[in-house]
């Protein structure tokens, strides 16, 4: 066994030096820089305590940011699962043009959020975009869905559950088709309908797939953001500032490393917080070996 | 109920969700159909749709020319390859060794690599543009890469994989003389292949799609991917045609979208066998 032990560190050695050295040492550093002030010229960094964390809570836009930043997943985390497992339920039955239908739902996640960002800004443009250009049919006047601090933030949370819903929908997918079709043909002899073997039967079969998703969306609700540059900025008005979106202006705009710090560890926290509750409830649902 | 109500009911069951999944189909296409309308249409039919309208290919040489796309698709190409290459071998061999071998303080270091599923590096951007500006390597597609090579999620699909595959083929592999390497090579490897191919098309579309992390580390045009080049393209201010953006956008994802429609199947069902759920 002793001869495992040095095979052991010879291959998980550069795995882990590369994994710790971008993630955890990371984190950990980004913990203590965020108790210290951002280092100018020649002046170091210097021990402030708290410093950075007060100046969070007396920042309006970090304020901001983080409310939108809670709209913005409360709405598109169950948005883009329901969605996504009506569309595995489509996809699952036997239709015609099942191929195009597949298609249309997933293509949107191989795309670029930079791109899918483009194909929706002008999609949205005033009086110009698709949108308008159909409520004009109606004789309904023009609008500036992101010119508007009450619109923006939701043009955003659009284009992410557009973009998400068909990637959560192949593991919806995957769920579906290990569902033993026994179980239909039983629950039909029983004369159960169609609503009550999607509630009794499927969703909780496909609760671990769901649980997982929902893992995912969190993340995702966190992290994709790169939309945000091309379409709003974050603005008008902070109205559509997602945090990591805010942590990038103030660290590498104006170049503020210490309160991104301090806000890099909210992400961190909720994050952390995740990965806990995963392993300790999710583990026992779900075996992973 | 007749038996032929049920199958005029069941009929009428099917047109109407059938009509209903066409119906969220269409929506879901829409933005992306009206790109490609855009982009194969002179600049004056952008928000005038008739069936009449000329189509024209000329909207894609002129964002060709407009900026270095060639280059930007070098990169990307380079940064593809080089991070799927790191994470395939790095991950083959920190799996085995998960998979495999007994050794202290695996359930630890396990945990550690489950970890980075949840806290990527492209969250930690201040530190690790200080650990690449450390290693001189910022404006590099080393250093775009870089963060990504080992990855958390590579290595937890792989060492699921390898722990389906029979101990005995293994055995059977030492006794003919095979080392570490030759067993790997002969006996796991082959036998992961769809989980490979799983996660080669995941890495390949993730990193060719990244953005956030390639746009603060790289700052000229032999390193910039692009997702970085299109958004520097479509965000100037010098009001360029939305024809021609749109001929950009598709042709910067045109490769995957094309990939992805060649190996839709393989895709969806390699997923569902890497056995993720």
């Amino acid at each position: 066994m002793k001869r495992d032990w040095i095979y052991a560190l010879l291959l998980l050695l550069p795995a882990m030096v590369l994994l710790m050295g971008f993630t955890h040492i990371p984190a950990i550093e980004t913990v203590i820089s965020s108790f210290f002030s951002t280092p100018h010229g020649r002046r170091p960094a210097h021990f402030v305590g708290l410093e950075n964390y007060r100046y969070l809570l007396e920042d309006d836009v970090f304020i901001r940011s983080c409310w939108n930043n809670l709209i913005y997943s409360a709405i598109t985390i169950p948005a883009s699962i329901i969605i996504a497992l009506v569309m595995a339920l489509f996809v699952h039955n036997r239709m015609a043009g099942l191929s195009f239908l597949r298609m249309a739902f997933f293509t949107p996640t191989v795309l670029p959020m930079i791109a899918v960002g483009n194909i929706w800004l002008f999609f949205y443009t005033p009086s110009f975009g698709l949108i308008d250009q159909i409520r004009g049919l109606f004789g309904l006047p023009a609008q500036n869905w992101m010119g508007s601090t009450d619109t923006v933030l939701y043009t955003v949370l659009v284009v992410a559950v557009w973009k998400n819903a068909g990637f959560f929908m192949i593991f919806y997918l995957a769920a579906l088709q290990t569902i033993p079709t026994q179980l239909r043909e039983a629950a039909s002899l029983e004369g159960a309908g169609r609503w009550t073997f999607f509630r009794r039967v499927t969703v909780p079969l496909i609760m671990p797939t769901t649980l997982f998703i929902m893992v995912n969306a969190i993340i995702n609700s966190v992290r994709l953001i790169d939309h945000i540059f091309i379409m709003t900025q974050g603005g008008p008005n902070n109205a559509s500032r997602l945090l990591l979106y805010h942590i990038y202006e103030v660290a590498f705009e104006y170049w503020d490393t210490a309160p991104a710090s301090a806000m890099t560890v909210v992400i961190l926290a909720v994050l952390s917080l995740l990965a806990i509750g995963q392993f300790f409830w999710l583990d026992r649902k779900v075996h992973y070996r | 109920m007749t038996a032929q109500d049920i199958t005029l009911a069941a009929r009428l069951d099917r047109a109407l969700l059938t009509l209903g999944a066409w119906l969220l189909a269409i929506l879901w296409i829409l933005p992306l159909a009206y790109a490609v309308w855009t982009a194969f249409h002179p600049s004056a039919y952008e928000t005038n749709f008739s069936l009449t309208a000329p189509l024209t290919l000329e909207n894609f040489p002129k964002a060709w020319v407009q900026a270095p796309f060639a280059r930007y698709f070098l990169n990307t190409m380079m940064l593809v390859a080089m991070t799927l290459t790191a994470q395939l071998v790095l991950s083959t061999l920190a799996a085995y060794a998960f998979a495999r071998l007994k050794f202290p303080g695996k359930n630890i270091l396990f945990t550690l690599v489950l970890l980075q599923l949840m806290v990527t590096p492209d969250i930690l951007l201040v530190k690790n543009y200080e650990t690449m500006s450390m290693l001189g390597l910022v404006d590099t597609i080393l250093a775009i890469g870089l963060p990504y090579f080992a990855s958390g999620f590579c290595i937890f699909l792989l060492r699921q994989t390898f722990m389906t595959i029979p101990k005995e083929l293994d055995d059977a592999a030492r006794i003919e003389g095979e080392g570490l390497i030759g067993t790997l090579w002969r006996v796991y490897i082959p036998l992961a292949k769809p989980t490979y191919l799983a996660f080669g098309l995941v890495s390949v579309s993730a990193h060719w799609n990244d953005f956030l992390w390639p746009l603060i580390v790289t700052n000229s045009v032999e390193t910039r991917p692009l997702t970085v080049g299109l958004s520097v393209f479509s965000m100037t201010e010098s009001g360029v045609e939305w024809s021609v953006i749109n001929a950009a956008t598709l042709m910067t994802s045109g490769p995957l979208l094309v990939g992805f429609l060649l190996f839709q199947r393989q895709f969806v069902q390699s997923f569902m066998r890497a056995g993720i759920k």
